[in-house]
């Protein structure tokens, strides 16, 4: 840790392991369900579950963005943070709306809109919240001794991220026009500028963890994330195809979406032959294999299982089925949950000075939530194909199909046992690193103070 | 061998270029394509209050409706010639809840305004054009 002020990082990270936490217990409530236990139907139905289960994850998400780009940026701009007592009160309101969205969700206060159901007063909130963000990370940036690649392409994925949500404020009358400005926030953001967010926290985190100059890492940044938008914007057109949009976007949306593996493909070379590249002696080990598994996993959930049900032929039958949701649990594990997770388990011991960055704790808590994560794609896969030929094509009623893919989550559930028992170990290190001390403070380029 | 200045023009000239033609696209999607598939000429005041509704009670955090939702209840595109009104009427009036099969639906008290607004938004959607979804099951005896 090079300055004082990187220490409000670990306010971020923290309500990040305190909302993952909540997530998995909605996660549970919402699995049970579908197995024909929703004993809390009463309190919490399954629509308020999956509100809550979906939003706590983008809250959570974006919390360790957040800590990222507050650790990150002093330390590429060689500057102080432009404000401790702003980025202060900045992550008291992000946690203040955080609780009251959450709140709301149990009481009905919401809008009916995938990963978007924060009701139009609360995103007031969320754009000031941001914007004071935003102004805190430009100021550091633009005020520092120097302005790096990594740095820029970091905070622009921040700022198109905050752009992007405004359309998804609009209200229309009409439910395909809703659904296709509600995809110009949710898609651009998670295979559009996340993936910026994620080049440039993976970048840093290459050149931290391997020592591979520079300039090569940030050339190859540059081209996977020119990938990344040459085919994800227009692969946007997957949503399009059954939702009333015109029939183009069946030629467009399939050219494009097949495309969009090689982007996650290219992340994932670069960031293991960075690895091979770079000298192997840095001692963080478990931040390497986070880094690691975020650029491969990523590319196994959201490259191929993406690809396996986004050529028009195909979705046609998947759509609208927990096929979705089997590419959306390794997605968003392997691109942004691991990502959020390297990032803690690079910055926690530099934060600390506490050297728990090869125990066997974290070690376990990497493997079983991986395992776990990955089992728990195959049982949404296995009910998933159950219900496509059950339902889509033997045209079962939904709740004949539904009652015979229970048992498909019954193994969801052991795998989610496992995977939690993984996340709570993670934690569990992150509580014994303890807070950020003053006495933590290295002046030196962390990677060479080590290497000397 | 490729320069860094070179990656950076690829990665900018891209972004620009694609996101320019995405632009283009929905502009025209939601200025003519979608208009005409949805027949937004028929979205009366009644079916934009079903929308509301639809919205208000975040029916898509169980349903699914034109495939977007969450997979815990029947897709909705064409319950409305599938079931047809009688019936939503009936599940959406159930005095305990509809809950077919033990799974539970919220028990809502819509006033028969409401009721009639929801049916309406139903009808709308179902004579939207889908480029053939919900599929046709193929070996539906």
């Amino acid at each position: 840790m090079k300055f004082t002020s990187q220490k409000i990082a670990y306010h971020f990270f923290a309500l990040s392991m305190l909302l993952l936490v909540l997530q998995i217990v909605y996660g549970f409530i919402m699995g049970f369900a579908h197995m024909g236990f929703d004993g809390l139907h009463e309190w919490i139905p399954f629509n308020a579950a999956t509100a809550t289960h979906k939003n706590l994850l983008v809250v959570w998400i974006l919390s360790g963005f957040m800590g990222a780009a507050y650790y990150i940026i002093p330390d590429e701009s060689d500057n102080e943070l432009f404000s401790v007592p702003l980025a202060k009160l900045q992550f008291w309101s992000l946690a203040v709306v955080g609780v009251i969205a959450v709140a709301g969700f149990h009481v009905g206060w919401w809008e009916g809109r995938k990963f978007l159901e924060i009701p139009r007063p609360l995103d007031w909130l969320v754009a000031l919240n941001v914007i004071l963000f935003l102004v805190i990370i430009l100021m550091t940036l633009l005020k520092g001794k120097k302005q790096t690649t990594t740095a820029w392409v970091l905070t622009m994925g921040l700022v198109f991220a905050a752009l992007l949500y405004l359309p998804g404020m609009i209200y229309f009358d009409n439910l395909s026009v809703d659904s296709f400005m509600r995809w110009w926030v949710v898609h651009l953001w998670v295979e559009g500028v996340w993936e910026l967010i994620m080049g440039g926290i993976l970048s840093y985190l290459l050149i931290k963890l391997t020592g591979v100059d520079r300039e090569v890492i940030e050339k190859w940044l540059y081209v996977i994330v020119g990938l990344t938008f040459l085919s994800g914007i227009l692969g946007t057109g997957h949503h399009y195809y059954y939702t009333g949009g015109p029939d183009y976007w069946l030629m467009v949306g399939g050219i494009f979406s097949a495309l969009e593996p090689l982007a996650f493909l290219g992340m994932t070379i670069f960031a293991v032959q960075m690895y091979r590249k770079g000298n192997k002696r840095h001692p963080n080990k478990l931040a390497i294999y986070w880094t690691l598994s975020t650029a491969i996993v990523s590319f196994l959930g959201a490259g191929l299982l993406g690809l396996a049900h986004t050529l028009p032929g195909v979705n046609l039958y998947t759509h609208g089925t927990l096929i979705t949701a089997m590419h959306g649990h390794l997605a968003f594990w392997g691109a942004y949950a691991s990502l959020v997770l390297a990032i803690i388990a690079y910055s926690m011991p530099l934060m600390t000075g506490r050297k728990l960055h090869d125990n066997r704790t974290g070690h376990l808590a990497f493997w079983m939530s991986n395992i776990g994560m990955v089992g728990m794609t195959m049982a949404f896969a296995a009910a998933g194909v159950a219900q496509v030929y059950l339902e889509r094509i033997a045209g079962y009623d939904f709740m004949v199909a539904a009652k015979e893919t229970q048992a498909h989550f019954f193994v969801l559930i052991i795998a989610a046992t496992v995977f939690t028992i993984g996340v709570l170990m993670f934690i569990s290190n992150f509580v014994k690193f303890g807070k950020p001390v003053d006495e933590a403070l290295q002046p030196e380029a962390e990677f060479e103070a080590i290497q000397g | 061998m490729l320069s860094k200045k070179q990656a950076k023009i690829f990665f900018l000239g891209g972004t620009v270029l694609f996101f320019l033609i995405f632009v283009a696209m929905s502009f025209h999607s939601l200025t003519v394509g979608i208009p005409q598939n949805t027949n937004a000429d028929q979205l009366s005041d009644q079916v934009k209050q079903g929308k509301l509704l639809w919205d208000k009670n975040n029916c898509m955090g169980c349903h699914t409706i034109m495939g977007e939702g969450a997979y815990y209840a029947p897709e909705l595109t064409r319950v409305y010639s599938r079931k047809g009104a009688d019936y939503i009427r009936t599940v959406l009036n159930a005095p305990e809840g509809w809950g077919p099969r033990g799974r539970m639906m919220v028990k809502y008290e819509f006033s028969e305004e409401e009721v009639d607004a929801i049916i309406a938004f139903f009808e709308w959607m179902d004579n939207a054009h889908l480029n053939g979804f919900p599929p046709e099951p193929s070996l539906e005896k």
